[in-house]
């Protein structure tokens, strides 16, 4: 009940300045060990704002240069030691940022929690507190259906199948301890190593999906397709080089495909170049169009570019067919060397489409195109929700975790422990993925009992 | 006609495993105490296996013993064989299980009732609970009244009555009501029950065929010994020699299934005669041949009744087929082919109440003076009972005597943990223990029973101080043992590291803290002798708990770090007139469920079903809000 809670206390997607809040016992231990400043954290007055900067002390990686507030408690908002760091660097730092709190012991806040505590410690007043109960209550119909949102889907699937697995495990290790007379196959240590490791595998495939995908994806994904030439290329450096490129130490996966991350008017953006979707009988090139489709599929929104000089060609149209049931904007590019007839011939075909007309060259129309993002994104077209963002992390957050326990299990049977120590951490990782699925344990693990094992006098 | 027949503090009805419990803890607290069964001679029967023990259910015993309670000690009397359990699987599961001579455990039992002081036996059926309403306006327990008209006063009662409430045997096409092993049912308490507004279960459970071991060729059998070295269930006895008994293992073959599936038809459990709820882990054979069609066969124990009997009982072919069909069927195992069958198997259908009316005191929500314990709360099982009857039995003593109750939380017994899940999330079906009910396994293992439990059952008065002095003798020991371990620091030398070599261990190279030596999985307390000397040879139990404490500490500190988290939960109290329904902010569902379970603390609601994190969060902001209510008010007055 008492632990730490942090949480980013800004809403998203308005510029690049961000609050993050850490509230609990181990705020000020947590703080000294990422902010380096003039003075160290624990010599800082309370209720004074420093500056300094972010640094993993893993890697000694600097994350953001901050100013940093700490209050002693109780003289706070939630009467507890609070820790209060304003960064800059727009959303996907505020990300790396909280996800290091996270990493160093703090747990990410539930909607209405910071405000919860202050009640709870007596801060605020009794006309507030129901409005604490709103709070909650939202979380419970809005937020719980946005983690479930997020739950459909590969993801889920994969969850269910690593948890089936531990169950089962776990079933057969309970009831070879509980009827032990039985003439059942008794589990040995050796069997829950073995099947183990398929299970941590599949683990660390789905941490690894998210360090690839959806969970440390900063932002909408933007991917510009259409035929060679048609000026892709072009219009990603324009939109980079003119937008603050945040983060540069993901590489493009492939030379067939280049991402950046920009940040426009504090959307962030993962921005990804392909090499065209079409069919091809080239292995090498077969391979780069898979991953175009792949970041197709992905992909929040696809900026359909076509030649207004050269015109519609079939290869055009192929393209726009594999895309145009996704969300879409046509960029005709090329329109300072192209003639109207021309044009008004393309922007008939796509009368039914949203197309804005412009000239990466002479930089024409650019900022249309960065005012239909920005307006897709506020209309909530396109959302970048921060309960989402939460979720996910508390989501990976209960992932690692999982992994963790199940490598402390396979280490306590390397160790030579006997089987209900070595239950212990498996057990804990059936908990973790649970937390995410919001099924209990110990009712699954007996229902699989008596389903699978004929038990009894 | 009615007469008024005398006053007893504590009235117990029934005196199975749960009812000489509770009689015999009210007693020895000073209470006057009188216990009723419908017959004498059946007082601690076991009316299915002649055992006491088992995973999860010998930890049970073990604490009971460790709080004060006497089936531990009468086991110890009367066991014919004795077997640690899971040796192999570590400290968490060891679990102790016996054959018991039945008819001896019962003599023993009975004999121990009768010679304490403060304590009444009769034979009785009780009919009718006789109730008035208190000065706070609630139900309370003024008396009981007998099948012939006597009527006792008291102050309250512990409902202990098994499977007898309007018991129901069936055995095929054929049913009747009786109780177990052919004795009379209780067919009136239910009705009583029902008037003082309690909501009656039905469930169902059985018992397999009994047979003449004359008729057994056990040259077919495999036969299963009792253990070597016995570790006796109570603390009181350090060791215990004697000669045991063997039981024997047989299966059931095609010819079995073929049988049983020829007249499924005849089983009254398809043919849905029966209604009550059966426990899953218990299934009959027949219940096992459909659902596991593809097993070939199914082990069966040949389990000795007593010493002074040739009655074997028939563990794992539990059935309700008719006789005939029973007959045939047993006879088709190897070693049964001439088995003479002296007691059918029977299936049996009882009442019973729903155990989210009680307290975690096992007192009854709504009738003061009212507690229940064993198989009328909807468990099964001998020590699940008796678990229950000792806690029932000091709560309605220490409430007669006017003090605080006792309530055993989840991470200081598997008795918590039994109570804990029956009064707070209810049962469905018989609920027998597991260990894999516990969170906290590893902490609550049956060798520690005394060290969770002792100071408590001290404390109520149930554990003398000749008792309790021994047991702080024993902890001390330990304690400094372990603290000589965790000090001593052994050089390497020519000795050392031959004797590790000899273990498969790796030498050292330089000095070796004894108790990382201890924690290497090849080494242990009793092999690490060789090369640490020691002052004083140790008891087993003592050796026992310095080896588990060293060798599992990280997991131990780990599992106390979890208690911390949950007591910080089951200390946050919630007083029992909250009105949940007025809570604004909690879901309905979880408004209900709170309002009929009114549980204790914060951390007993977080396990209701149908309560979710959310509602706790409202809750918490609620008991804020109620308190700062209640501080302004007493501020104005």
């Amino acid at each position: 009940m008492e632990d730490t809670i942090v949480a980013i206390s800004t809403p998203p997607g308005t510029g690049g300045i961000g609050i993050i809040r850490i509230s609990g016992e181990k705020s000020f231990d947590i703080a000294s060990r990422i902010f380096r400043g003039a003075k160290d954290f624990k010599d800082i007055k309370t209720h004074t704002i420093n500056y300094g900067r972010i640094v993993d002390p893993a890697n000694n990686e600097t994350l953001d240069e901050v100013l940093v507030s700490k209050m002693k408690k109780p003289a706070s908002f939630t009467r507890e030691d609070v820790v209060e760091i304003n960064c800059h660097g727009g959303i996907v730092v505020l990300r790396k940022i909280l996800g290091l709190i996270v990493k160093e012991g703090a747990r990410i806040a539930e909607a209405g929690e910071f405000t919860k505590r202050a009640f709870l410690n007596g801060r605020i007043d009794l006309s507030q507190a129901e409005a604490v109960i709103d709070l909650i209550n939202s979380k419970t119909d809005a937020g719980s259906k946005a983690a479930l949102d997020q739950l459909e889907g590969k993801l889920s699937k994969k969850l269910k199948e690593v948890r089936e697995k531990l169950i089962e495990l776990i079933a057969h290790i309970e009831v070879t301890v509980d009827y032990p007379e039985h003439d059942i196959e008794e589990i040995t240590g050796d069997m829950v190593y073995e099947s183990l490791k398929p299970i941590r595998n599949l683990i660390f495939n789905i941490s690894n999906t998210f360090e690839n995908g959806r969970m440390i994806r900063e932002g909408l994904n933007v991917v510009i397709v259409g035929r060679p030439n048609v000026g892709k290329s072009s219009l990603l450096n324009e939109l980079s080089g003119k937008n603050k490129a945040i983060v540069t130490d993901i590489p493009g996966t492939t030379r067939d495909i280049i991402e950046e991350y920009i940040n426009i008017n504090g959307i962030p953006i993962r921005l990804i170049d392909t090499a065209g979707i079409r069919e091809t009988e080239d292995v090498v090139e077969r391979i780069g169009v898979e991953r175009a489709k792949k970041a197709v599929d992905e992909a929040d929104l696809i900026l359909v570019m076509i030649d207004a000089d050269t015109g519609i060609i079939n290869e055009d149209i192929e393209i726009f067919n594999n895309v145009r049931n996704k969300r879409n904007i046509v960029i005709l590019n090329k329109i300072d060397i192209s003639s109207n007839e021309k044009i008004k011939e393309i922007e008939d075909y796509f009368k039914d489409f949203n197309l804005i007309k412009v000239s990466i060259k002479t930089g024409s129309g650019i900022d249309k195109i960065e005012e239909e993002l920005t307006r897709l994104f506020n209309k909530g077209n396109l959302r970048l929700n921060d309960e989402v963002i939460l979720t996910n992390i508390r989501h990976k957050n209960m992932i690692d975790k999982c992994m963790e326990s199940i490598d402390n299990a396979i280490s306590a049977y390397e160790g030579g422990m006997p089987l209900d120590m070595i239950t212990i951490d498996i057990k804990d990782a059936a908990y973790y993925l649970g937390q995410i699925t919001g099924e209990s344990v110990n009712e699954q693990v007996l229902n699989e009992i008596f389903k699978r094992f004929c038990i009894g006098k | 006609m009615d007469y008024e027949a005398g006053y007893y503090d504590i009235v117990v009805v029934g005196a199975g495993h749960a009812g000489c419990e509770a009689a015999l803890a009210s007693a020895r607290l000073g209470c006057k105490t009188v216990l009723f069964a419908i017959n004498l001679d059946s007082i601690a029967n076991m009316p299915c296996n002649p055992s006491i023990g088992g995973t999860a259910k010998g930890h049970l015993v073990r604490e009971i013993d460790a709080l004060g309670g006497e089936m531990g000690k009468n086991t110890d009397k009367t066991f014919i064989q004795s077997k640690m359990l899971n040796s192999a699987k570590g400290p968490a599961v060891f679990s102790l299980r016996t054959q018991v001579d039945r008819r001896r455990y019962q003599i023993e039992m009975k004999h121990t009732l009768e010679k304490q002081d403060n304590l009444d036996i009769k034979q009785a059926e009780i009919v009718d609970l006789l109730s008035d309403f208190g000065e706070n306006g609630k139900k309370r327990i003024i008396g009981v009244k007998t099948h012939t008209g006597a009527i006792f006063r008291c102050k309250a009662v512990v409902l202990t009555t098994g499977t007898y409430l309007k018991a129901r045997i069936i055995i095929g096409d054929v049913s009747y009501n009786g109780g177990p092993d052919g004795m009379f049912p209780a067919n009136k308490l239910s009705d009583s029950l029902k008037e003082l507004g309690l909501e009656i279960f039905r469930f169902k459970t059985g018992t397999p065929a009994r047979l003449n071991r004359r008729s057994i060729d056990f040259s077919k059998m495999t036969e299963q010994p009792g253990d070597e070295r016995i570790v006796p269930f109570s603390f009181e006895n350090d060791n215990i020699e004697k000669e045991q008994v063997s039981c024997w293992l047989t299966y059931t073959n095609k010819e079995t299934h073929r049988i049983i599936k020829e007249n499924l038809h005849r089983s009254p459990l398809y043919s849905g005669d029966i209604k009550g709820i059966g426990p899953r882990y218990c299934p009959s054979i027949e219940d096992k041949v459909v659902r596991f069609a593809d097993k070939e066969s199914h082990q069966v124990f040949v389990e000795p009744m007593g010493l002074d009997t040739e009655e074997m009982y028939l563990q794992g072919m539990s059935s309700s087929l008719p006789e005939d069909v029973q007959i045939k069927m047993v006879r088709s195992l190897p070693g049964l082919e001439n088995a003479s069958i002296m007691r059918s198997a029977y299936a049996i259908e009882y009442d019973c109440i729903n155990a989210t009316q009680l307290n975690l005191t096992l007192e009854a929500k709504e009738v003061e003076g009212l507690y229940s314990a064993g198989q009328i709360n909807g468990s099964s099982g001998y020590e699940e009972a008796a678990a229950q009857g000792l806690i029932a039995g000091i709560n309605a003593a220490l409430s007669v005597l006017g003090k605080e109750p006792i309530i055993i939380d989840r991470s200081e017994g598997y008795i918590g943990v039994l109570i804990d899940d029956l009064v707070t999330k209810g049962t469905k079906e018989p609920y027998r223990m597991m260990t894999s009910r516990s969170e906290y396994r590893l902490l609550l293992r049956q060798d520690n029973a005394d060290f969770r439990l002792t100071p408590i059952g001290y404390k109520i008065g149930l554990i003398s101080d000749e008792r309790y002095n021994k047991f702080k003798e024993k902890w001390d020991k330990i304690n400094k043992e372990i603290e000589r371990i965790e000090k001593k620091v052994i050089p390497p030398s020519e000795k050392v590291n031959s004797f590790l070599e000899r273990m498969n261990s790796t030498p050292i190279k330089s000095g070796a803290k004894l108790s990382d030596l201890l924690r290497r999985p090849e080494l242990n307390y009793e092999s690490l002798s060789e090369i640490d000397e020691r002052e004083e040879d140790l008891s087993f139990a003592v050796k026992e708990q310095v080896e588990i404490s060293i060798k599992y500490e990280g997991y131990i500190k780990r599992q106390l770090m979890q208690v911390e988290q949950f007591k910080k939960l089951e200390n946050r109290k919630l007083d029992k007139d909250i009105n949940y329904l007025e809570i604004d902010g909690l879901r309905l569902e979880a408004r209900q469920k709170l309002n009929s379970i009114k549980p204790d603390s914060i951390g007993q609601a977080s396990r209701i079903t149908g309560v979710s994190p959310a509602d706790i969060s409202v809750l918490l902001v609620y008991m804020e809000q109620r308190n700062r209510d209640k501080r302004s008010n007493d501020k104005d007055e």
